[in-house]
């Protein structure tokens, strides 16, 4: 097999510009498809970062039907306070689940005494919350990072709009269950910058606060946001979860909660799928690319050595190994591109990262693009690229070794 | 006993419609450790003969035997496998394989074809550049000697396995007459030395007279056989 090696190298250092320019091509094509991955990596990560860790935790609890009306945070589909109990003790003892808050989310008017507006709001407790979507209070861009009773966070642009700073008074008044309306005053702890996605201009009171607000004897609950100790478990955990649950509440039938993944709860999975997608494409781009360029540098170099193939038939070589002179051909340029292309990928991932370049998603601004390859991308590029090289060499060298050494050595 | 032994084998060759015999009935047998020439005009079939004679070909009809074997049975990867073990090639253009030495070109066929293990070829290798004397030049690469040389390290390459029979087609055509003469004397030590039989063709009259058994073709039939020192009807 060395020798086939020493071979194959040979051959294909006879031919340097031809080899160089064919593996530049696969090395371009191998750079571009990682530098898009992590590119496209790291604005997917920080987008499901982002509308994970700082709103939507990576699993949410509900009653039925409650995310079809989600708009409206209609108040009569709250979990009562012993199913709530009894989920919060199942999320407990799950030794995969980091942490969990309960919300109580309701709509309401936020007035500064001088004007008036709508605002959501979530009644959180505030040490739960934290550590559920731990970057929510990296979003308190002034103020206290906690909530304290009768304080409340409000969006940056609702401060704005109303002209309203830490340390001001605002009333919230909110219409409850039976639809009186009740009013409590409140002072501003902390600003919330705006991130993109749902509950992204949502207000922070604690959740004691809002009871009182909403004139609830007992606690009531519209959502349980769980946050998992390993992300990449998400969907485990999920049915698992689901399936605690449904052992837990089924009744005749009837299974009275909804659980959702954050994939569920958000159009921005969409976006996630598309980049998916798109880099399945791009993929496909590399394949091809790699398959054309290798394809066409075999069929020359097969056309080229005819007389080379007759010589060596007639010495006694058997077809086997004439086929193998050729796909190894075909491997060692593949990995020759792919392993260049990986060094060069990887180190302009790393340049791009010293630039430190910053982008805007929604109404977040300034974020960082943290590029970078994960080590199983760069070896799944790699082997794709091998096993297309060694495919795309597969039919000429097939054709030097069906050719006949009497044909092959009568040729000009 | 003969090495080759063909019984009345003819080659036709299919141009369209048109059916074109380029051996008709040839009939003759070769013993082993002999020094033999095909000669004739262009078209008259010596390259055809030697083809089937080197299993490259099949004869269309008539029975050929080769070492024993009726090569006209043996399939593909049988053929190479028989011409691997029993014959050895020279050809009129040397074809040396460009990215090997003459080291390495020599060594191709015990490497890549009989599998000898390394000490055996290292041996066998070395004796040959010595005895084609090529020694000196064993890491140079086919471009980097002359016609003359090259042909010398494909009598080597041609030897290396020891076959039963070497077939050189019009192995002087590309050489001038004194290297010609060379390495038709190279080729007749060679015969000595290993007992190897040598079957050439050429239409080269001067070299003609190296040969010590001249079978003469024409338009695909045997004409006449001349053994050195008298001449007899084939």
């Amino acid at each position: 097999m060395g020798n086939l090696f020493k071979i194959a190298i040979r051959n294909l250092l006879r031919y340097k510009r031809r080899t160089l320019l064919t593996a530049s091509l696969i090395t371009v094509g191998v750079v571009f498809v990682l530098a898009f991955i992590a590119v496209s990596g790291s604005f997917k990560n920080m987008m499901i970062g982002e509308i994970t860790d700082a709103m939507l935790g990576h699993i949410q609890i509900h009653k039925k039907g409650y995310v079809a009306s989600i708009d409206n945070l209609p108040l009569n589909l709250n979990l009562k306070a012993q199913a709530a109990a009894r989920i919060d003790e199942i999320l407990r003892s799950r030794k995969d689940v980091e942490a969990s808050s309960p919300r109580l989310k309701f709509g309401g008017l936020f007035s500064n005494f001088a004007e008036s507006t709508n605002v959501r709001l979530n009644g959180v407790y505030p040490e739960r919350e934290f550590k559920t979507v731990p970057l929510l209070t990296s979003r308190i861009s002034e103020g206290g990072k906690t909530i304290g009773k009768g304080e409340i966070l409000i969006p940056s642009l609702l401060a704005r709009g109303m002209k309203v700073k830490v340390g001001d008074p605002v009333v919230i008044v909110a219409t409850n269950q039976d639809g009186s309306v009740n009013g409590k005053q409140f002072v501003v702890a902390g600003i919330l910058e705006g991130v993109t996605g749902p509950g992204g201009r949502d207000g922070y009171i604690h959740i004691e606060d809002a009871a009182e607000v909403l004139r609830m004897p007992a606690l009531e609950i519209s959502e349980i946001a769980v946050r998992l100790k390993d992300f990449d478990r998400l969907q485990p955990a999920f049915q698992e979860i689901s399936k605690q649950l449904e052992a837990e509440f089924r009744k005749d039938d009837k299974f009275p909660l909804e659980i959702h993944t954050w994939e569920g709860l958000t159009p921005f999975f969409n976006i996630a799928r598309m980049i998916d997608l798109m880099t399945f494409f791009i993929k496909i781009m590399l394949i091809a690319i790699v398959l054309i360029s290798i394809m066409n540098v075999m069929i020359m170099a097969v056309y080229e050595r005819i007389r080379e193939i007759g010589t060596i038939a007639a010495i006694g070589t058997l077809p086997g190994k004439i086929l193998s002179m050729f796909v190894i051909e075909g491997f060692c340029m593949g990995v020759v591109g792919a392993v260049i292309g990986d060094i060069v990928g990887i180190g302009l991932v790393y340049i791009l990262n010293l630039f430190k370049i910053s982008y805007d998603f929604g109404q977040q601004k300034g974020l960082l693009l943290q590029a970078s390859v994960q080590p199983t991308d760069v070896l799944m590029i790699s082997i794709t690229v091998i096993i297309v090289s060694v495919i795309a060499s597969l039919q000429p060298a097939f054709k030097a070794s069906r050719m006949e050494p009497i044909q092959a050595l009568r040729h000009v | 006993m003969s090495l080759l032994i063909a019984d009345q084998i003819g080659k036709n060759y299919q141009v369209g419609e048109v059916v074109i015999p380029a051996l008709r009935g040839v009939s003759f047998e070769i013993d082993p450790a002999s020094f033999v020439s095909f000669i004739g005009p262009s078209g008259s079939g010596k390259t055809t003969l030697l083809n089937l004679i080197g299993c490259l070909d099949t004869p269309t009809t008539g029975r050929l035997t080769v070492a024993g074997a009726d090569v006209g049975t043996l399939d593909r990867k049988q053929s190479a496998s028989f011409r691997g073990a029993n014959i050895g090639f020279i050809f009129q253009d040397f074809n040396l394989l460009p990215v090997l030495t003459v080291y390495e070109n020599i060594e191709y066929p015990l490497l890549m074809v009989q599998k000898v293990p390394p000490p055996e070829r290292r041996k066998r290798v070395s004796a040959l550049l010595e005895a084609v004397g090529m020694a000196d030049q064993r890491d140079k690469y086919p471009d980097q000697i002359s016609g003359g040389q090259k042909q010398r390290v494909a009598v080597a390459r041609a030897l290396v396995t020891n076959p039963k029979l070497v077939l050189a087609d019009e192995p002087t055509a590309n050489l001038d007459h004194q290297t010609a003469y060379m390495v038709l004397d190279l080729m007749k030590k060679m015969r000595n030395e290993f007992k190897t039989t040598f079957i050439f063709s050429t239409h080269d009259q001067k070299i003609v007279g190296e040969a010590e058994i001249i079978y003469m073709l024409e338009d695909g039939e045997l004409k006449g056989k001349e053994v050195k020192g008298g001449k007899k009807n084939g």
